[in-house]
């Protein structure tokens, strides 16, 4: 039983990780996550003031030109006055010039606002990842969790930037326009307000389907990003196994869902401006009977009338905006209340707040009686207790699934031991920042990853400080440096995704190099040579060696190492080797005891010449 | 605007929905229209003539006409809704397809942030442009149409009025679009960026923690979000300055009307009535003109996604079935590389392989030394045609690769891959990955032969078991061992093992070895190894130094005649041999 696969098919829920599975709607998610998108704008909000000015005047200017109008046809034109008519359009120019100054400034403005608001976000959102612990990683299809930086963070740009004003304009021009009408006919402008409560009823009714069909939208958009990102990624598979038809097949379920939920939100979303179309058009019909039998008795003008016309027709397009951005939010909160979700994920655990920090190893490494399962209850080391020595190099070899990367695991924190104890030069690991532990471990994991970067930066990952000189002294010891100036741009080659335009041997000497960079007080390797050739490994040891013990004229104390292996000609020169089989340490000693003892290490060794003749 | 107007095919299935909701759309700006003349009739007919009844009556006709219209609406949103989002669905799958055809050679230049970028955000942009064109596009000329013949019914001189705007606007429109293009064009890419910097993020994490880079990362990441914010800031300040001004020369238009309009009343040319309505076709008119312009962003947002996207959709599948293929019906398994030169940039200048004459028979067991990067997967990577050679041939029984088709040379071939990738799921999708129909015998058996049936069923779930994604529940010898059960399900009659063993201890791996002997009995195997216990018993040892073939032999043979391989086995055994020897 290794690693974390009972974890994984417990389905143990992560640290404050809320079940998403058959959600229920609740209110207060919704609000909250108004409230916090709302709590990011805050810092802006003097700058938001200043947007809601320039609204502001742009609205009352282009409300104050239909009045203008009005008295233009009333007062100037009826009257034959074409002087007054010149003002009376001189002003109007000066007014729409205004609204048009000031509708330019606050949308300049707010699409800085709006950037940097996502920005933030998304700056949160990917340095809260980097505080997650393992596990939660281990849990998450990956493009599931590209897809909250993405499309969820998405939809909430698209409403910030451009809606958040318009609901304002929205708002402000409703109330404008309500104050105007009143002003010029009491009777008629309540007339006009029969249809709120309607409209009000309206936006309710769908945004409630709307919220549900977005939340059902953005999860199933991420479930297929996930699902894409995992295809792309492993599609040379797809290819190597004929399996094109079979991963289109399952591509195109999680595609029709999407289709399915996307139509079902987008309806939904798009019914409200016809709908609240029939509304204000219906208004303008009432307008037009009561008004014109108004004007009959004398109790209005035509000018009023034309006036008023023109006022509900500027009615209806923000009660239109209005429905529609309420819906649109609904998007944006789906999509909020996703990328809060993550970042209210706890982070690893934290340092104890008397943690100190390890400058420098002697390099003594102890496990104490140490316990330790990826699940409680199915412990994967058991009591397993070793010391290495200063500047020894320790080599841990066992059938796969022994425990021996575990080993690693625990040395770097990565996971916490159940029982017993890690201790460097004395020090128990957990009374030490974990950031400070890590440095001073040279780690070359099982899995090599190589970044998207050049081969240069690639090998400065392991000091971000070193020169090109020290980068391409690390990879002549890592006996990289020869490969690396036959590729096409030399140290400057960019590696594709994963270094896949790299051999798996290379990859792994650039690994190596990486490492060795560090220039770590403990050098851990986990089968870093596996894709190596014997022949390249032969020289890679002797540059580690000559790496982990210094001359003693240069000054440098020994280093410790530890290394994972199969390949028995890559341990046999270890100070100690340990022989872990089933999270126990069977066997122990150097190579030549071991083989004496005619044990378990004996019949690993042996196998190595299975059915051949004894070489002469 | 040709990338996103070659999109139109994808709206070509969903034709009559889509001509459905144009004509609904139709019905839509008739009864808009209607409702300003109706108006006019209040006005003049009722009012001025005092007569209720017409008031009444055409107030009634309004409300209609707004019923009707927003019927006509509900209508046109529903279908546009389905044609929109079902073309997108099936750019999507257009472009997930495309991939399906792409080699190695292709996948290479290809990172996969980009390839998500553009099957989701980019596809987006292009829906939302599909929808506008049904809900707004057709309305916006229709709407502009039918206003100008009211309004040229209505007040000829006017109408001349609106003639002058119209070369402004459609002016200002397309320059702001050329413009915005290249804009929006870097968004994505800077888009592509930040994705591809997240993916690595999470692929790597344990290096990032190991390293203690959190800072580092966050540091490179802020980099590709602030290069986004400052081009999302560019564009879309860019764009916000049209919609203004659009609104600007609507109401340009207004006061013009009131203007000209107002003197010819004063002359007695015009009635009062028809200014109101004037103004409110000149404002019906022109309205349609400020939602092109506002539709001017999501344009060139979606002609430069649509390009991105044909990027893909058009890219030339370096690895393709010949028109002339054949499927051969009985492969028997011979391999033969014939002056195969090889290169990962088309030119057999700087070879990766070069020289390569080899012949694998059926039942032979070929494996492959070599120091790293001499070529060994690449030479057999040829066989299944994940790259194709520059010159010479590899041949199948004789038939040359190229002139089998995929799927009949790929079915004969198993294939563990160095990285033995899997994906999230049961593990026994996972073996049966390459036959999905295999039974449940057939997963154990190769699971046995692959020696994972044991730990497979020490989990609480047994084969049930569920990975993470690349399973990263399994320690490396534990996935590839899956990986090689995945590969000998498929029941091979080219077997490929690239590597696949290096994590496994030496024990489990003869275990292994002694299964495959069996198995392969009747079959070809090549085996990519390191470790000389590895490959003893191959009928064949080829080693290869710097893309040539150095030696080839038995075991035996190559301990006599090559110097490499001598050195080679010395790597491994060193001064101990005496001692095994004892």
């Amino acid at each position: 039983m290794t690693k974390q696969q009972s974890r994984q098919s417990s389905g143990m829920p992560g640290p404050g990780g809320r079940h998403r599975g058959a959600r229920i709607e609740k209110a207060e998610d919704v609000r909250s996550a108004l409230h916090r998108l709302l709590a990011e704008l805050h810092p802006y909000r003097w700058v938001l003031g200043a947007v809601l000015i320039l609204v502001t005047v742009s609205t009352l200017l282009d409300l104050a030109a239909p009045f203008l109008m009005g008295r233009a046809i009333d007062e100037f034109i009826a009257a034959r006055d074409l002087a007054g008519l010149a003002l009376i359009v001189l002003l109007m120019l000066g007014a729409y010039a205004g609204a048009w100054l000031a509708n330019v400034g606050q949308s300049m403005i707010m699409a800085r606002v709006s950037q940097s608001v996502m920005r933030g976000l998304r700056r949160r959102l990917f340095e809260h990842l980097q505080t997650l612990s393992l596990a939660f990683f281990d849990r998450r299809p990956h493009g599931e969790l590209m897809s909250r930086l993405t499309n969820d963070l998405d939809a909430i740009s698209r409403v910030l930037a451009q809606n958040v004003t318009q609901l304002f304009t929205g708002a402000l021009t409703l109330v404008g326009i309500l104050v105007m009408m009143f002003a010029i006919n009491f009777w008629l402008a309540l007339a006009s307000m029969i249809v709120f409560p309607f409209m009000m009823w309206l936006v309710g009714f769908v945004g409630r389907r709307t919220r549900r069909g977005f939340r059902e939208y953005q999860m199933r958009i991420g479930r297929l990003n996930g699902k894409l990102e995992e295809m792309f990624s492993g599609q040379r598979v797809i290819m190597a196994f004929g399996q094109e038809a079979a991963m289109l097949d399952d591509f195109e379920a999680a595609n029709e869902q999407v289709r399915r939920v996307g139509t079902r939100a987008q309806t939904y979303a798009m019914l409200v401006p016809p709908l609240m179309g029939i509304l204000s058009n219906a208004n303008i019909a009432i307008l037009a009977g009561l008004g014109g039998w108004m004007t009959l008795r004398g109790w209005t003008t035509v000018g009023a009338i034309a006036a008023f016309y023109n006022y509900s027709r500027k009615f209806a397009a923000p009660l239109r905006h209005i429905g529609n951005l309420y819906n649109q939010l609904q998007a944006a909160l789906a999509g909020a209340e996703r990328v809060f979700e993550v970042i209210d994920q706890q982070p690893e655990l934290a340092d104890a707040p008397d943690a100190i920090a390890l400058d420098e190893v002697a390099g003594e490494v102890i496990f104490d009686h140490v316990d330790f399962g990826y699940t409680p209850g199915v412990p994967v080391i058991k009591d397993m207790s070793l010391r290495a020595a200063p500047g020894q190099t320790i080599a841990l070899v066992g059938p796969t699934g022994a425990g021996k990367t575990t080993m690693v695991n625990l040395l770097t924190r990565f996971y916490d031991i159940d029982g017993g104890a890690v201790a460097i030069d004395g020090r128990d690991i957990r009374g030490l920042q974990k950031a400070s532990l890590r440095r001073q471990l040279g780690i070359v994991l099982q899995d090599t990853f190589l970044f998207s970067e050049s081969v240069m930066e690639n090998i400065r990952y392991g000091r971000l400080d070193a020169t090109d000189e020290e980068c391409i002294a690390a990879a002549s010891l890592a006996n990289a440096d020869q490969f690396i100036r036959h590729l096409p741009r030399g140290y400057d080659t960019k590696l594709s995704e994963r270094g896949s335009n790299l051999s798996q041997g290379q990859r792994q000497l650039l690994a190596i190099a990486r490492a060795v960079l560090a220039d770590p007080g403990i050098l851990i390797l986990d089968e870093a040579t596996s894709s190596v050739d014997t022949r390249t490994e032969v020289e890679i040891q002797e540059a580690l060696l000559r790496l982990m013990h210094p001359s003693a004229s240069s000054g440098r104390r020994a280093r410790t190492s530890f290394v994972i292996a199969h390949r028995l000609s890559t341990i046999r020169d270890a100070d100690k080797i340990l022989v872990i089989n089933e999270g126990r340490i069977i066997e122990r000693g150097a190579h030549d005891e071991l083989l004496a003892q005619e044990g378990f290490y004996h019949n690993l060794y042996m196998s190595q010449f299975r059915g051949q003749s004894p070489p002469k | 605007m040709k990338s996103l107007l070659r999109m139109i095919r994808f709206v070509k299935p969903y034709k009559s929905p889509a001509i459905l909701s144009m004509l609904l759309l139709l019905g839509v700006v008739v009864s808009d229209l209607l409702i300003p003349r109706l108006t006019q009739r209040v006005i003049d007919q009722g009012i001025a003539q005092q007569d209720v009844s017409i008031i009444v009556s055409t107030s009634l006709l309004m409300l209609g006409a707004a019923i009707l219209s927003a019927l006509f609406a509900v209508g046109n949103t529903i279908l546009s809704v389905r044609v929109a989002q079902g073309a997108s669905a099936d750019l999507r799958s257009a472009i997930v397809r495309k991939v399906q055809t792409f080699s190695f050679g292709n996948l290479d230049r290809i990172q996969t942030g980009q390839l998500l970028v553009r099957s989701t955000s980019d596809v987006r942009a292009v829906q939302l442009m599909v929808q506008m064109s049904l809900r707004m596009f057709t309305r916006a000329p229709l709407w502009m149409l039918g206003s100008i013949v009211m309004l040229i019914l209505t007040n000829k001189q006017l109408s001349l009025l609106m003639l002058a705007l119209f070369p402004i606007v459609v002016g200002i429109i397309l320059f702001f679009l050329g413009r915005a293009r290249p804009l929006f064009l870097s968004v994505q890419q800077k888009l592509d960026r930040l994705n591809q910097v997240m993916q690595e993020n999470l692929a790597g994490v344990r290096v990032v923690k190991a390293f203690v880079r959190s800072e580092h990362e966050n540091a490179r990441f802020e980099r590709t979000n602030r290069a986004l914010t400052v081009d999302n800031v560019r564009v879309m300040q860019f764009i916000a300055t049209l919609i203004p001004t659009m609104r600007a020369l609507v109401n340009l238009g207004v006061v013009g009307v009131i203007w000209f309009g107002g003197r010819q009343v004063i002359v007695g040319d015009l009635t009062v009535g028809g200014i109101v309505a004037s103004i409110n076709y000149i404002a019906f008119a022109l309205f349609p003109m400020m939602m092109l312009g506002g539709m001017a962003g999501p344009l060139s947002a979606a002609d430069a996604s649509a390009a991105r996207i044909w990027e893909i959709l058009d890219g030339d599948p370096e690895v393709q079935t010949r028109p002339d293929a054949q499927a051969l019906p009985d492969i028997k398994g011979r391999v033969a590389f014939e002056d195969v030169c090889f290169s990962y940039n088309h030119s057999c200048d700087e070879p990766v392989l070069n020289g390569i004459n080899l012949a694998a028979e059926p039942g032979q067991t070929v494996a492959i030394l070599g120091a790293t990067g001499s070529g060994k997967s690449s030479l057999v990577h040829l066989i299944p045609r994940f790259y194709d050679v520059e010159a010479g041939r590899v041949t199948l029984d004789g038939v040359d690769v190229r002139d089998l088709t995929l799927a009949n040379l790929r079915a004969q071939i198993g294939v563990a891959l160095q990285e033995a990738v899997l994906f999230s799921g049961a593990i026994r999708d996972n073996i049966r990955y390459g036959r999905p129909e295999a039974t449940e015998e057939e997963v154990i058996a190769a699971a046995k032969a692959a020696q994972a049936h044991d730990f497979i069923t020490a989990f609480p779930d047994g084969y049930d078991t569920v990975l993470g994604q690349r399973g990263v529940n399994l320690s490396g010898g534990q996935k590839q061992r899956i990986s090689i059960a995945r590969a000998l399900l498929v029941q091979p009659t080219v077997l490929i093992l690239d590597d696949s063993t290096s994590a496994v201890d030496v024990e489990t791996e003869a275990k292994i070895q002694a299964a495959l002997e069996e198995l392969m009995a009747e079959r070809t195997s090549f085996v990519i190894a390191q470790r000389i216990s590895t490959v003893l018993n191959a009928d064949k040892i080829v080693v290869l130094d710097g893309g040539r073939v150095a030696a080839e032999g038995t075991h035996a043979e190559l301990m006599e005649s090559s110097p490499i391989y001598h050195e080679i086995y010395e790597s491994q055994l060193g001064n101990n041999q005496e001692k095994i020897v004892q």
